[in-house]
């Protein structure tokens, strides 16, 4: 698979093919955050239209000190704000939301049930690409905000710094962001792998 | 959960599951950090449950794109044809 720095490059140099092979790699995830800020897919899609035309219009512009993927989601929000949406930068957190449900644990805070491990199946390809539809399901059923925190930091590999800053949050704020997400999203592979009676 | 905390030095499962992220992201301070890891070394519900977020942050990053449809493609070769034909320098 040909990098994010070549494709750039090839797209500096005006080749067709190279932004769509780019689109088709960050369509998808550009929409799901771009829908955290906006209220309708059809706005979505506008400020991702937007984005892109960002993009083809600042490539020689973009110098490389962040990383093509961080330099994108950051027009992206920008993006998305100028759109006139929620203000982002005060983000409330619900601390009281438990990561395992409290029937999971006995009265002495000890697991009620043991946890069997799951390491051996994923390693397995195929298993892990079985999972992939209901975690995107469980990703999208996140509330926005820590939908955008995983997006970002577990689907597309972003730096926690890059992150932060991309969204204007602290790294507390990431970080319990971040728990809360992948806390409900174990916790839905849990279930599948129970309601395929492995 | 505190009054657990302060009563006794050992940490039990259910304030384990809640350190988890902050114990991957490394963000847990030393001392917090190391009674993390004592119960893990007795616990193996706990370890589990460790492993279990790895592979759910690891499934995720492996999530592979959905593919453009050959309409959007089209579309997005149009545009990018348009945007290149009026020019750089369009402010962001």
């Amino acid at each position: 698979m040909e990098s994010d720095v070549e494709l750039l490059a090839r797209l500096r140099d005006g080749d067709e093919q190279a932004f769509v092979t780019l689109v088709g790699r960050y369509q998808g995830s550009l929409l799901r955050v771009a829908r955290t800020f906006v209220p309708s897919d059809a706005v979505a899609e506008e400020v991702v239209q937007d984005t892109w035309m960002g993009v083809v219009r600042g490539v020689d512009r973009f110098e490389g000190r962040s990383s093509f993927k961080t330099w994108l989601f950051r027009i992206l929000v920008n993006r998305a704000r100028t759109s006139g949406v929620r203000e982002h930068r005060h983000v409330s957190i619900d601390s009281t939301e438990p990561a395992v449900g409290p029937d999971r644990f006995d009265g002495n805070g000890a697991w009620a049930e043991p946890l069997s491990p799951w390491e051996s199946d994923v390693d397995d390809r195929l298993v892990a690409a079985s999972w992939g539809p209901a975690l995107r399901a469980a990703i999208d059923g996140l509330p926005g905000r820590q939908r955008e925190v995983v997006l970002l930091r577990d689907v597309e590999g972003l730096p926690s710094d890059d992150v932060c800053e991309v969204l204007g949050i602290t790294e507390g704020n990431q970080r319990v962001l971040l728990h809360r997400g992948r806390s409900r999203l174990r916790t839905v592979l849990e279930s599948e792998l129970q309601t395929r009676g492995r | 959960m505190m009054v657990l905390l302060r009563r006794r030095d050992d940490l039990v499962c259910q304030q384990v599951v809640e350190l988890v992220s902050d114990y991957l992201e490394g963000a847990l301070p030393r001392s917090e950090r190391k009674r993390f890891e004592r119960h893990l070394r007795a616990c193996p519900n706990c370890t589990a449950y460790l492993e279990q977020m790895r592979v759910t942050i690891a499934t995720a990053g492996r999530l592979t794109p959905d593919d453009l449809s050959p309409e959007a493609r089209e579309e997005f070769t149009d545009l990018f044809r348009s945007w290149r034909a009026d020019g750089p320098g369009a402010p962001d």
